[in-house]
C-alpha cells in the first residue's frame, strides 16, 4: 500500500492524503482570497471620496465580509496547507488521521459558507470584530465557530503527524527550523482558538437569547485575545515560510539554529496578553496592565521579530556569498533572481513587513502614542503592511514555488506571475503609506463618509486628507489588479498550465490524488542531517553578512526616528491627565 | 545545509552564536528596553495620559448626571443640541448615543476639565478633530480624565467605532473659547 510519491524536481516526499488535503486547502484559501479582493475594490472605491462608490448599508456590508474573508478564511485556509507540508511533507511521514483532517477541512469550509452567507443576508454587518452590544444573526457566530473548531481539529492532526515522524524515527537529529516555525504557529493557534471559544460561543448563545448580556469591556479583551494571537499565528508561519524559500531558492542555512528556534519561542512565551495593545484607549483597564502587557517590560516579540529579519536575509547573503557573489555590500542581493516571483514576493513582503508594518505597529502600540492613532484608517494600513504585504505576499509567493510540485503544472502566464508581486506589493505599498498618513491627519478606519452628509453637525477634514485617501485608493486598486494577476496564474495554472505529469488534470487541481501509479513508494528514505558547512567571514568587522546588517542598522534608524517623531506629534496634542 | 533539513549538528543548541548575531540582538535588546521605558518616563514626564479612573455606570444613571449638567449649564443651542458652558474645574459629562454626542461643550482655552465619558448604547469611539484624541467609548463604563484644551476654536468629535448605519453621522462638537 505505497501512499508516497516522490517529487522528482525537488526530492519531496508526499503522502497522499496530506498532499490533498494541501491541495484542497490551498483551493478554499484561494477562494476566499478572490471573495475579499472583490470587496476590497468596493472598500477602496467607497473611501475613495472623490468615488463614493457603494451606498452606506453596502459598504459596511462589503467591509465585514472582506476583512472576514481575507483575514481569516483565506490566511487560515492556506496556513492549514503549510501545516500539512511542514509536518508530513518536510518530515517524511505519513499524516496522522487523515479522516480527522478532512472533518476538519469540512467544518471549516461549512463554517466559512455559513459565516459568508450570514453576511450576504444583510443583517450582520457587524465587521469581523463584531464588538458587543452590536448583534449579527446567530449563524454569523455558529460559522466562525465551527471554522475554528475546524482549523483546531487540523492543528492536532499536525501535532500527530510530528508525533508519528518521531515514533516512526523518519529523520535523524531535530525537527528542520521551518516545522519549528510551523510549531510555533500551531502552538499559538490552540490558544488563539481558545479564546476563539471562550468569547464567541458566550456571544453566539446571546444572540439566540440565552445570555442576556456581555459586557463590552469583557469582550474586548478576550476577543483580541483572539484578534491579535492570530497575528502573531502569521507572522510565525510566514516568517517560516520565508525561511523555506531562502532554504529551496538559495540552499541557505539559518545562520545560527539556537538563535532562529530561541527567536520563535519568544512569540510564545510573549504573546498571550499582547491583545493589551488593541485597548490602550479603552476605560477600565490600568495603565500598569497596558504598559507591562504591550512590552512584557522589554518588548520581547519584537525582539524576536527584529531576529528573525537580521537572520533570514543573512542566511541568503551567506548562501549567495558562498556563491561567489562578494562583491561589495550588496552583490548578493543585486543579482538575486529578481524575475523569479517566489523571491521577488518573498523579500518585498520581508521589506515592507519590516520597514512598515513592524515599525508602525510598535509604535501605534505605544501606550500613549495609541491615543493619537487608535481606531484611524492609520490602523488598517499598519496591518495591510503586515497581513497583505507581509502575510499575504508571502503565501503568494509559496504558491509559486508549490503549484509545480503539488499540482504538477507549470505556471500559467510566466510574465504575468514574474511581474505580479510587484504589481501586487506596489500598489498595497502606496496604500498603505498613503493610508497612513491620511490615519494620522485624523481619518477614521471603518467609515463611509468623509464628508459627514445627513449630519446635524459639520467638520472639515483638509485637502490633504481627501488627497491621501485618493492617492490611497489608486494603491489599492493597483493591488486588486495584483490580486487578480495572481489568482489568474493560479487558476490558469491548474486548469491550463503544461502538465508536468501525465495525471496532472482538473480533478487534481481540487485535491483529487495524481496517478495511482506515480505514488509507489512504501516507506520514504529516512531524512538525514543537514550536511556540515564551514563558516566564512566576509568584510570588515568579521561578520558573516555585512550587507545585511548595514540593512538592518537602516530599520534601526528608521523605526527610532519614527518612533520619536511620534512622541513628538502626540506631545504637541492637548493635555490629558 | 538548508533550513527545511534537520539542523547539521545533533547538538545545534551547543553550536556558538555568530559575532553579527550577537551584536544585533544586543542593539535591538537596548532599543527595545528603551522603548519601555519611554512609556513609565511619559507618564512622569509627559502631558498626555490617560487617567486609569473608570467607573461601571448604566445609561440612566449617566443620563441623570447630564442632564442635571446641562440645567445648570445650557448657555445656548445649535441643532437642537444644547449647548453647555460648564466652570473651568468642574465635572463634564459627555455622552454618545446612535447618533450623536451630547451634548455640545463650551471649554476655556488653557482651563482643566474633568470628563465623563460614556456610550448610551453600542460602542462608539471619541475622535476629537482636528486635534486628533482617540478613546474608545463603551456602553457601561464611563470613563474620567482631565483635559485642557490649549488654543481656541470649534473642534469636532467624530465617531470612529462603527455603529450602524448613522455612523458617519455621527459628530459632536466642542467650541473652545479665549480665557
Ligand atoms: C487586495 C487588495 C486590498 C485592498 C485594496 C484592501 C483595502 C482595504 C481598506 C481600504 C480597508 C479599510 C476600510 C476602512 O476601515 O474603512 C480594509 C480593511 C481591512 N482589510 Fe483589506 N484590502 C486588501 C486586501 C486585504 C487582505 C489580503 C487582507 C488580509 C489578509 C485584508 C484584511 C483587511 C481587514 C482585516 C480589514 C479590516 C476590516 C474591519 O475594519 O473590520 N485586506 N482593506
Ligand atoms: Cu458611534
Ligand atoms: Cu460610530
Amino acid at each position: 500500500m505505497a501512499q508516497f510519491r516522490i517529487c522528482p524536481d525537488t526530492g519531496f516526499y508526499f503522502d497522499k492524503s496530506a498532499e490533498s488535503l494541501m491541495k484542497a486547502n490551498a483551493v478554499a484559501g484561494a477562494v476566499a482570497l478572490l471573495v475579499a479582493g472583490i470587496m476590497a475594490l468596493g472598500v477602496v472605491l467607497t473611501r475613495w471620496q472623490e468615488v463614493h462608490l457603494l451606498p452606506a448599508d453596502m459598504f459596511y456590508q462589503v467591509l465585514t465580509a472582506h476583512g472576514i474573508n481575507a483575514l481569516i478564511f483565506w490566511i487560515i485556509f492556506f496556513e492549514m496547507a503549510i501545516l500539512y507540508f511542514a509536518s508530513s511533507t518536510l518530515l517524511r511521514t505519513r499524516l496522522a488521521a487523515p479522516g480527522w483532517a478532512w472533518t476538519g477541512f469540512a467544518l471549516m469550509l461549512v463554517g466559512a459558507v455559513m459565516n459568508n452567507v450570514a453576511v450576504f443576508q444583510g443583517n450582520s454587518s457587524v465587521m469581523m470584530t463584531s464588538y458587543v452590544p452590536m448583534q449579527a444573526e446567530p449563524h454569523f457566530y455558529l460559522g466562525l465557530i465551527l471554522f475554528a473548531v475546524g482549523a483546531l481539529i487540523a492543528v492536532f492532526v499536525f501535532f500527530g503527524t510530528l508525533v508519528i515522524a518521531k515514533e516512526d524515527n523518519t529523520y535523524e537529529g531535530s525537527i528542520p527550523l521551518v516545522t519549528f516555525g510551523a510549531l510555533t504557529a500551531a502552538i499559538i493557534a490552540v490558544f488563539t482558538i481558545a479564546c476563539g471559544a471562550i468569547i464567541l460561543v458566550p456571544t453566539f448563545l446571546w444572540s439566540i437569547g440565552y445570555i442576556n448580556h456581555i459586557d463590552s469591556a469583557m469582550y474586548r479583551i478576550i476577543w483580541w485575545g483572539l484578534g491579535h494571537s492570530s497575528q502573531q499565528i502569521n507572522v510565525a508561519a510566514h516568517v517560516a515560510v520565508w525561511y523555506l524559500i531562502v532554504g529551496v531558492l538559495f540552499g541557505a542555512r539559518p545562520m545560527s539554529e539556537k538563535v532562529s528556534r530561541a527567536a520563535f519561542l519568544l512569540y510564545i512565551f510573549f504573546l498571550q496578553l499582547a491583545s493589551a495593545h488593541h485597548i490602550l484607549v479603552d476605560p477600565g483597564v490600568s495603565s500598569e496592565w497596558k504598559v507591562f502587557n504591550t512590552s512584557y517590560a522589554m518588548y520581547l516579540a519584537v525582539l524576536a521579530s527584529m531576529i528573525h529579519g537580521l537572520t533570514i536575509p543573512g542566511a541568503m547573503e551567506v548562501a549567495q556569498r558562498g556563491k561567489g557573489l562578494t562583491k561589495g555590500l550588496f552583490e548578493w542581493l543585486r543579482k538575486a533572481p529578481w524575475g523569479n516571483p517566489v523571491f521577488s514576493g518573498f523579500f518585498i513582503s520581508l521589506f515592507t513587513f519590516g520597514f512598515i508594518g513592524g515599525i508602525t505597529g510598535v509604535v501605534m502600540g505605544t501606550e500613549q502614542i495609541n491615543l493619537i492613532i487608535h481606531n484611524t484608517i492609520y490602523v488598517p494600513a499598519h496591518f495591510h503592511a503586515t497581513v497583505v504585504t507581509g502575510t499575504t505576499l508571502t503565501f503568494m509567493a509559496l504558491t509559486y514555488l508549490l503549484i509545480p510540485l503539488l499540482f504538477r503544472r507549470a505556471l500559467f502566464l510566466p510574465t504575468m506571475a514574474k511581474w505580479q508581486p510587484y504589481v501586487f506589493g506596489g500598489g498595497m505599498t502606496l496604500m498603505v503609506l498613503f493610508m497612513l498618513g491620511a490615519g494620522t491627519l485624523g481619518v477614521s478606519r471603518r467609515h463611509w463618509d468623509m464628508d459627514f452628509t445627513g449630519a446635524m453637525l459639520s467638520f472639515e477634514y483638509p485637502g490633504t486628507a481627501y488627497m491621501m485617501m485618493a492617492v490611497g485608493a489608486i494603491g489599492g486598486v493597483l493591488g486588486v489588479v495584483g490580486g487578480a494577476m495572481y489568482l489568474i496564474v493560479t487558476v490558469g495554472s491548474l486548469l491550463f498550465g503544461k502538465k508536468l505529469e501525465e495525471s496532472a488534470g482538473l480533478l487534481q487541481s481540487f485535491g483529487a490524488p495524481l496517478a495511482a501509479g506515480v505514488y509507489n513508494v512504501e516507506q520514504p528514505e529516512r531524512l538525514l542531517m543537514a550536511p556540515k558547512q564551514p563558516v566564512e567571514e566576509h568584510g570588515d568587522g568579521g561578520f558573516e553578512a555585512p550587507g545585511t546588517f548595514v540593512l538592518a542598522m537602516a530599520l534601526l534608524v528608521c523605526f527610532v526616528v519614527y518612533y520619536f517623531i511620534n512622541w513628538d506629534y502626540l506631545a504637541s496634542v492637548w493635555h490629558i491627565s | 545545509m538548508t533550513s527545511f533539513l534537520p539542523p547539521s549538528d545533533r547538538i545545534w543548541w551547543n553550536v556558538p552564536v555568530g559575532k553579527q548575531e550577537i551584536v544585533w540582538i544586543g542593539i535591538a535588546l537596548v532599543w527595545c528596553l528603551i522603548m519601555f521605558f519611554m512609556m513609565p518616563y511619559w507618564h512622569i514626564y509627559g502631558k498626555q495620559n490617560l487617567s486609569n479612573e473608570a467607573y461601571q455606570t448604566t445609561p440612566a444613571k449617566f443620563q441623570v448626571e447630564v442632564d442635571a449638567m446641562v440645567e445648570k449649564y445650557q448657555v445656548g443651542e445649535e441643532a437642537g443640541i444644547p449647548i453647555v458652558r460648564p466652570p473651568a474645574g468642574s465635572d463634564v459629562y459627555l455622552l454618545g448615543r446612535l447618533w450623536q454626542w451630547y451634548p455640545i461643550l463650551e471649554l476655556e482655552s488653557g482651563q482643566s476639565y474633568r470628563i465623563h465619558l460614556t456610550s448610551m448604547d453600542w460602542q462608539h469611539g471619541f475622535s476629537l478633530q482636528p486635534v486628533n484624541i482617540n478613546l474608545q467609548v463603551l456602553p457601561g463604563y464611563e470613563m474620567v480624565f482631565n483635559m485642557t484644551p490649549d488654543k481656541a476654536g470649534d473642534y469636532a468629535i467624530v465617531c470612529n467605532e462603527y455603529c450602524g448605519i448613522g455612523h458617519h453621522t455621527m459628530l459632536g462638537k466642542i467650541i473652545v473659547t479665549e480665557k
